[in-house]
């Protein structure tokens, strides 16, 4: 074969090109992990992208100090205010302070996106390591599994199995993890099958050292960079997707302050109240910003070669 | 390239069987039944059987299975639980108006994108650059809902130069449009940056410069045309979030497409229209795929088939 005949064989090229050289040492490694941290913070943008998300955490853990209120009880005499003293980004058409559902929407999207690449990570790790590991018929099967999976754009399939599956927070949570764990499933069996190959590992079979202490000691730790870079990424993915899915009425369902559903029931007093959904569009900017500075400069910094 | 078309299409049609079984045998193993939807809250008992029976839900599921993937071939849907049209008439009636908005968005996305990200890797680390990449990085973390409706506050309700929402004239399609490309042209714009960043360090770029050879051509033909592989399969890849986008697009401009049918048909636990439509953009999705992959052939005279 003398050129990649196919997307796939693109796609799988490209992902052999970015393997870093591995180190079958745990001290190289950690060494070379320092110095990527060193790198990172060098980088003024993914830097900004770590104040952002520290932002977000501070005000997730904070809610209740930040904002004692109840951010759900409805207050009719004074809905659909513009941002006062009292008010600062005003109020919805329950009359609920925004500012204060947007405080506490950061709870919401950030236990949603942790639990998404929880999912994530979890199904599709374990999986991509099997199927690069082992090979044959597993492979195969899991491979063709993913297919149909990845045949589908992410949102669409996440919006599909809630279809299935119903609305609320934690079929959200589902919904999106199922949705991501074809990418990482792909992402680990590419980096495997490069390091499946390596001397290291070869020794470590060949002086009898049990599959799943070579999966774990061996072939785990070369595979982590391109799993934290995705990571990163994913969980601005998953804000997102949320977002989208309670824009539709089909994700988190109110009175739960949800960034998404606080837009979607927003839409309908556009004309006189731009400002209810102004302001929870805001936050899922940015911290969708965040997650992508960081892991932009995640992988700069850890895998300066990958393209993803 | 004739035999290779037919391989890859007859490839599809596994997947596109798998997608069908895990849809129907998923949408089948869930609560609430689909007759109950139907038949409403006053049916009697015995009206909720008739429709069961009706629906064939009285089957076993294998023979349900069967009968869904035989009225399948002669591109039966079944008809809608909640408007009793048939599935396949409605999906048509709004296949081409997510297609119009689909063709226009990533229109406007290459045109846009692939010039930015060519003068951003010309001149890297400039300030043309980091315009570029700021502005791809604020397109890929900006939600399109919230950008839809924040290009309504500002051109429908201040300035009242476009409409809000709704479909017919060409100001209809202009705020959707220029969504659902948002999203896209900061992909394809990011991709042309670092694929044409690549190939402008290679050596046959030094040394059409050093024959002397202007400046444009090295860019338009030397660097470009071998750039373009990944900048295609970005294209194409994105064709499949902007189905995704349209869905979300749709909702807030109330365009009458696709997506807004899938959004209303979960909504309304129509369980034959989702399955349909569903089905309908996975289909979508793998020809678009395939379509990408024939297009290489074209673009690199290296790739070959066999």
């Amino acid at each position: 074969m003398a050129f990649p005949s196919s997307k796939e064989e693109l796609r799988k090229e490209k992902m052999q090109d970015s393997d870093r050289q591995p180190n079958g040492t745990k001290g190289a490694s950690e060494s070379q992990f320092r110095k990527g941290l060193a790198k990172l913070l060098r980088n003024r943008m993914a830097v900004f992208g770590g104040i952002l998300i520290l932002g977000y955490l501070v005000t997730a853990l904070l809610a209740p100090v930040l904002y004692p209120g109840n951010p759900s009880a409805p207050n009719l005499m004074r809905s659909l205010e513009r941002p006062s003293l009292e008010h600062p980004l005003g109020t919805d058409e329950l009359g609920r302070s925004i500012l204060g559902r947007v405080i506490y929407g950061s709870r919401v999207s950030l236990m949603i996106s942790i639990g998404v690449v929880c999912v994530g990570l979890l199904v599709g790790v374990p999986l991509g390591l099997v199927s690069g590991y082992y090979g044959g018929k597993v492979d195969f099967i899991l491979q063709r599994i993913t297919d149909m999976l990845l045949a589908f754009p992410g949102f669409l399939l996440a919006l599909a199995l809630v279809a299935i599956l119903g609305v609320g927070i934690n079929n959200t949570v589902i919904s999106i993890g199922i949705s991501m764990v074809p990418i990482y499933i792909r992402l680990v069996r590419g980096c495997v099958l490069s390091v499946r190959e390596q001397v290291y590992v070869e020794a470590a079979r060949a002086v009898g050292t049990r599959d799943l202490k070579i999966l774990k000691r061996h072939i785990l730790p070369n595979v982590m960079v391109p799993i934290i870079v995705q990571t990163s990424l994913g969980m601005g993915t998953a804000i997102l997707f949320a977002a989208g899915l309670g824009f539709l009425g089909i994700g988190v369902q109110p009175p739960t302050p949800e960034w998404g559903a606080m837009l979607g029931s927003g839409r309908g007093y556009i004309f006189n109240s731009p400002h209810v959904a102004t302001f929870p569009g805001i936050a899922i900017f940015l911290a969708v910003l965040g997650f992508n500075l960081l892991g932009d400069g995640l992988r700069d910094a850890l895998d300066p070669r990958s393209k993803i | 390239m004739f035999q290779y078309t037919i391989r890859r299409l007859i490839s599809t049609i596994p997947v596109l069987i798998g997608i069908s079984l895990l849809l129907f045998v998923m949408l089948r193993a869930l609560p609430g039944d689909p007759a109950l939807v139907l038949a409403g809250q006053m049916a009697s008992p015995e009206d909720i059987e008739l429709i069961r029976v009706q629906l064939g839900l009285d089957q076993p599921i294998h023979v349900q299975y069967a009968k869904f993937m035989s009225r399948l071939a002669v591109l039966d849907l079944g008809r809608s639980a909640r408007t009793q049209n048939p599935v396949m008439e409605e999906i048509w009636a709004r296949l081409p108006n997510t297609f119009l908005l689909a063709t226009t968005a990533i229109t406007l996305a290459c045109l846009l994108g692939i010039p930015a990200g060519i003068v951003a890797a010309v001149k890297p680390y400039t300030r043309v650059d980091y315009l570029v990449t700021s502005f791809s990085l604020f397109g890929i973390s900006m939600p399109v809902f919230w950008l839809g409706l924040m290009l309504v506050v500002v051109f429908s309700v201040t300035l009242q130069w476009l409409p809000a929402g709704g479909i017919g004239t060409w100001k209809h399609v202009v705020l959707p449009t220029v969504t659902l490309a948002s999203f896209v042209v900061a992909f394809i714009a990011r991709m042309t940056r670092s694929s044409m960043m690549e190939v402008l360090s290679q050596d046959y770029i030094t040394t059409a410069r050093s024959k002397g050879l202007m400046e444009k051509v090295v860019i338009v033909k030397h660097a470009l045309r071998n750039a373009l592989i990944p900048i295609i399969t970005v294209v194409g890849l994105q064709f499949g979030s902007l189905l995704g986008g349209a869905v979300l697009t749709e909702t807030v401009f109330a365009w009458p497409g696709m997506g807004r049918l899938i959004v209303d048909s979960i909504l309304a636990r129509d369980y034959p229209m989702i399955q349909g439509s569903i089905l309908i953009f996975g289909l979508l999705y793998i020809l678009v795929n395939l379509i990408v992959d024939l297009i290489y052939a074209y673009v690199d005279p290296r790739i070959h088939y066999d």
